[in-house]
């Protein structure tokens, strides 16, 4: 019993003394989204390399529990891959006397990706054919709903098998509230969000475990991130956009959707660039924001973040590219420089 | 074929079927070790221990706070559950009436069904909210509460299956029944009591899920108990579903690496605190 | 003869008849004391945590009450909430893993107890705690990379083709879904079942085996019908620990059962488990009626344990043997 209890003490003797510990740098907590999650270490990696004793700590948890953590004040700033809707910001403002903001900071897009027999080439997917197929009104892949967006391509009498994210997530939010907007059915049946009740399908949890069951799965079909795909070398289909045209995702068909968005872009930044018009804007794309809240009440992470936002909007956007994430257009940039001003 | 032939057969049968049991538990296991070792061997090198993390696509990473911030919060979480489960379990082995001792364990039967997760959130209610910050203490008090359900119960098992006589011997020789307990009963349990300690912190320590909202996580080094934290689990699930092949090796090293740590901590516990009574091996 | 007043010390039994001050001096009391404080912090802590969950979820509470157990939609856009299909994957995917692990388990913990020599047997058991070490994340990952293939091409074909009139065995094989959750469960639990009935199996002391044997039973029968009996208590107790983790386990399971909260005869069938689905959704769940209803969903796993605990719990009143064993619930 003695040794038991010498070990005790000794243990209890490092527990306190590294309680003692001096602490660190000046630490800033952010927690959100996982779909900006490499983009966003990169940044926060390389400003630390320049804002000397700054250590911006992200996690990735979700968007969801990235609203909720800087909501209770646990987290200094948020991300999110779908705006605060009125009722949380309500929330916020409640909770906390003052608003949150939301800064957009980089775009991505989600991408229809398939497991289907004999076929090698990219398909083409019109917004009906996905609604239907995700709805569980379309079964099979020789459906003509299919058939006739990919002329000369066999494709099989087979049984589709759907595959979605089972976890919450911001791909789910973009990809939902791109299929609420091109069928009522889907807006009225299941809405839009980061976790919905799938008519259909079977649930993977993260990108890689719906990858993995596309992979596995014969005439199977799901959804990823862009970069999810373009890292992996995953094949990925082009889906019709507004104006008529099959756009296969990347940097520029997104950055060419968030263009239409920039003269009715409101003040607070919030806005949906799903479906965007234009020849070459890709339909699934989305901006994902960082929430910070207005009222800061240690300055010196007051004035850590504003600096980071103002590093990340000019300097931070050059990284964006390598990642696979399109830049913001210019004068979505300006109009946040000025909005950074208002917080204190 | 006489009754005794076929009771011969059917016990040789018998016998012969639980080494298949046992085969089958342990080449499963084997494959397993097999798999990580192969996977995560070659991913370990020494940045591994001594870096910090790097965002995608940066070479030369590693998870030295993960391991720290790991052997911190299962250090808190031994401080709290062991002795709450030992002294527990003494109590409803030696002090307790059956009434008591039937609240107690269903008790502890409850808290170890709960999912990692709900602990998780127990945790984040009671030291997140009210610090309003995530902790290392808030991890260390999860994987603590975790701990108490096993080690009581395999505790309280042990010490009742000490034979009557040894403690009717101690009762004779004049002992009390705090002496008795301290020198006789627990040294003669020992075996199993350590079993069950280490069981239960093999068990928390790759645990993810109660840490996603206690100790949340840190990409740099966390000192004292008041800040988020690292953690080798944490990583292990970060790394592991996230779409980068680099990530993933590191995911499968950070694997090996844990459980190296525990055999570590299996081989120190048991050549320190192994010597007690020889209750003799039937 | 006058009668003397004096109290001689009473050196009886240690309980009871001693003074209050006389049981403080020596210890007794305040081990008692100080234990009894211990255990019930545990009573405590259990309750602490059911308080918690039950102030966490009064909204779904309010709006469902008790449809929450009978409905099977889970819908967070337009807020209908029900608890059904999660229940029943996890008392599926529980029961199918200790169908598997239990037999299994005791069996490898009698070879290892009786049987194998003792090195082989400690080295072993040193082996088998460390799987108990391996993270549910790397399970996981096992499970999808290994299991789920090896499930959905041979496997799940296999039984289809000679069980497959069986409702339990019907149904595309998709490899994920109830049935391989269970395996991986299994999998998880079965160290518990064979460190913890091991070690009890051997503090089962010797005169009783021998006893057995001088009686003229086969090694078996001394094994199965005298040992093993004696050592229930533990081996029950193992069975619960594993019990609870299958009920709990998050990780793993959110990996390969397929995450579909549909209820269907069939094992081949994806599902859902409690504890996946809080995992799954409660990072990204805003609303309150919806992240309340999740924490109704941890309050129901633990109705379920308190259930399922009771009920074994009668089994083995209703079944323990008079003078064996070690004599406790």
């Amino acid at each position: 019993m003695k040794k038991i209890a010498g070990l005790f003490v000794l243990v209890l003797g490092l527990v306190l003394a590294l309680a003692a510990l001096a602490q660190g740098a000046l630490l800033i907590n952010g927690a959100g989204a996982s779909f900006p999650n490499p983009i966003y270490t990169k940044w926060f990696s390389e400003y630390g390399k320049q804002a000397a004793g700054v250590q911006i700590n992200y996690q990735s948890v979700g968007s969801g529990a990235g609203i909720k953590q800087v909501t209770d004040g646990t987290v200094d700033f948020g991300a999110s891959d779908g705006p605060m809707n009125d009722e949380q910001i309500k929330a916020f403002q409640d909770k906390h006397g003052f608003a949150i903001l939301h800064f957009p900071t980089v775009l991505g897009a989600a991408v229809p990706i398939y497991n289907v027999e004999g076929v090698t080439v990219a398909l083409n997917f019109s917004p009906e054919a996905l609604a239907g197929v995700f709805l569980g009104r379309i079964t099979k892949w020789n459906d003509p709903a299919i058939v006739s967006a990919n002329k000369g391509v066999k494709l099989p009498a087979s049984d589709i098998v759907v595959v979605h994210r089972s976890d919450g997530s911001g791909t789910t939010y973009i990809w939902t509230d791109y299929l609420s907007k091109v069928s009522d059915d889907w807006k009225n049946k299941v809405g839009k969000g980061s976790s919905v009740n799938w008519p259909v399908g079977l649930g993977g949890k993260g990108s890689e475990g719906v990858t993995g069951l596309v992979k596995q799965t014969p005439n199977s079909v799901s959804y990823v991130e862009l970069i999810y795909a373009a890292q992996n070398n995953i094949a990925y289909g082009t889906v019709k956009n507004a104006a008529g045209s099959f756009v296969k995702a990347d940097l520029a068909g997104v950055s060419a959707a968030a263009a239409g968005s920039v003269k009715d872009m409101p003040d607070d930044f919030r806005v949906s660039i799903t479906n965007a018009p234009g020849k070459t804007a890709y339909p699934i794309s989305s901006f994902t924001w960082l929430l910070v809240p207005e009222k800061f009440s240690d300055a010196g992470k007051r004035d850590a973040v504003k600096t980071f936002l103002k590093w990340a909007l000019k300097d931070g956007q050059g990284y964006a590219e390598a990642l696979s994430y399109a830049k913001l257009p210019k004068p979505v940039v300006d109009k946040e420089l000025k909005a950074i001003d208002k917080i204190q | 074929m006489s009754r005794l032939r076929w009771r011969k057969f059917v016990s040789g049968f018998m016998l012969t079927m639980t080494g298949v049991c046992a085969l089958v538990a342990v080449s499963v296991l084997f494959f397993i070790l097999g798999y990580l070792l192969y996977h995560g061997g070659t991913s370990i090198s020494w940045n591994f221990f001594t870096k910090l993390p790097t965002p995608v696509g940066e070479s030369g990473g590693g998870m030295a706070n993960a391991i720290v911030g790991s052997a911190k919060l299962l250090a808190l979480a031994t401080l709290i559950g062991v002795p709450i489960g030992f002294l527990g379990a003494i109590y409803l082995a030696e002090f307790s009436g059956s009434s008591v001792a039937f609240v107690v364990r269903y008790a502890a039967d409850l808290l170890n069904g709960v999912p990692s997760i709900v602990i998780g959130i127990f945790a984040y209610a009671i030291v997140v909210l009210p610090f309003k910050h995530f902790s290392t203490l808030a991890g260390g008090v999860a994987l603590g509460v975790m701990m108490i359900p096993i080690t009581l119960r395999s505790t309280e098992e042990f010490l009742l299956g000490v034979p009557r006589a040894l403690r009717e011997a101690a009762m004779a020789l004049g002992a009390s029944k705090w002496k008795t307990i301290a020198t006789v009963i627990v040294p003669a349990a020992y075996r199993g009591i350590l079993t069950a300690v280490l069981l239960a912190f093999a068990r928390i320590a790759g645990e993810t899920a109660p840490l996603l909202f206690t100790a949340f996580g840190n990409e740099y080094w966390s000192p004292g108990w008041n800040q988020p934290t690292a953690s080798l689990p944490a990583m292990i699930f970060k790394y592991a579903i996230a779409p980068y092949e680099d990530w993933h090796r590191q995911a499968w090293a950070a694997g090996l690496v844990l459980l190296g740590l525990i055999l570590i901590i299996n081989i120190f516990a048991r050549a320190i605190l192994a010597r007690g009574i020889a209750v003799p091996r039937s | 003869m006058a009668t003397t007043t004096t109290t001689v010390p009473n050196a009886g039994p240690v309980s009871g008849s001693r003074s209050f001050l006389h049981r403080l001096r020596e210890g007794d009391e305040i081990a008692r004391i100080v234990t009894f404080l211990f255990a019930a912090s545990v009573v405590l802590v259990t309750l602490l945590l059911v308080f918690e969950l039950w102030q966490g979820s009064v909204l779904p509470r309010h709006k469902f009450g008790f449809a929450f157990f009978r409905t099977s939609v889970w819908d967070p856009i337009f807020d209908q909430f029900g608890a059904l299909p999660f229940i029943y994957g996890t008392l599926v995917t529980a029961g199918v893993s200790l169908f598997l692990a239990v037999p299994l388990g005791i069996g490898a913990a009698i070879f290892l107890a009786e049987l194998a020599p003792a090195r082989v047997s400690d080295t072993l058991e040193f082996f088998i705690d460390l799987l108990a070490a391996v993270p549910s994340v790397i399970y996981g990952l096992l499970g999808v990379f290994i299991v789920v293939p090896l499930m959905r091409q041979y496997i799940q074909p296999g039984l289809k083709s000679v069980l497959g009139f069986l409702p339990i065995f019907s149904g595309p094989a998709y490899g994920i879904g109830f049935l391989t959750a269970g395996v991986v469960l299994a999998i998880m639990v079965i160290p518990y079942i064979i460190s913890v009935s091991r070690e009890v199996l051997l503090s089962v002391p010797r005169d009783q085996r021998e006893a057995a044997l001088a009686l003229g039973s086969t090694r078996w029968e001394s094994t199965w019908k005298v040992v093993v009996p004696f050592a229930r208590g533990g081996i029950m107790g193992s069975i619960f620990l594993a019990l609870a983790r299958a009920l709990g386990e998050t990780m793993a399971v959110t990996m390969v059962i397929g995450n579909t909260p549909i209820i269907s005869a069939s094992l081949f069938s994806p599902g859902y488990s409690i504890a996946a689905v809080i995992a799954n959704e409660f990072t990204e769940a805003t609303g309150e009626l919806y992240t309340q209803s999740l924490i109704e969903l941890g309050l129901v796993l633990f109705l379920l344990t308190f259930v399922l605990n009771g009920l074994a719990r009668l089994l083995i009143v209703a079944t323990s043997q008079r003078g064996g064993g070690t004599g406790h619930a």
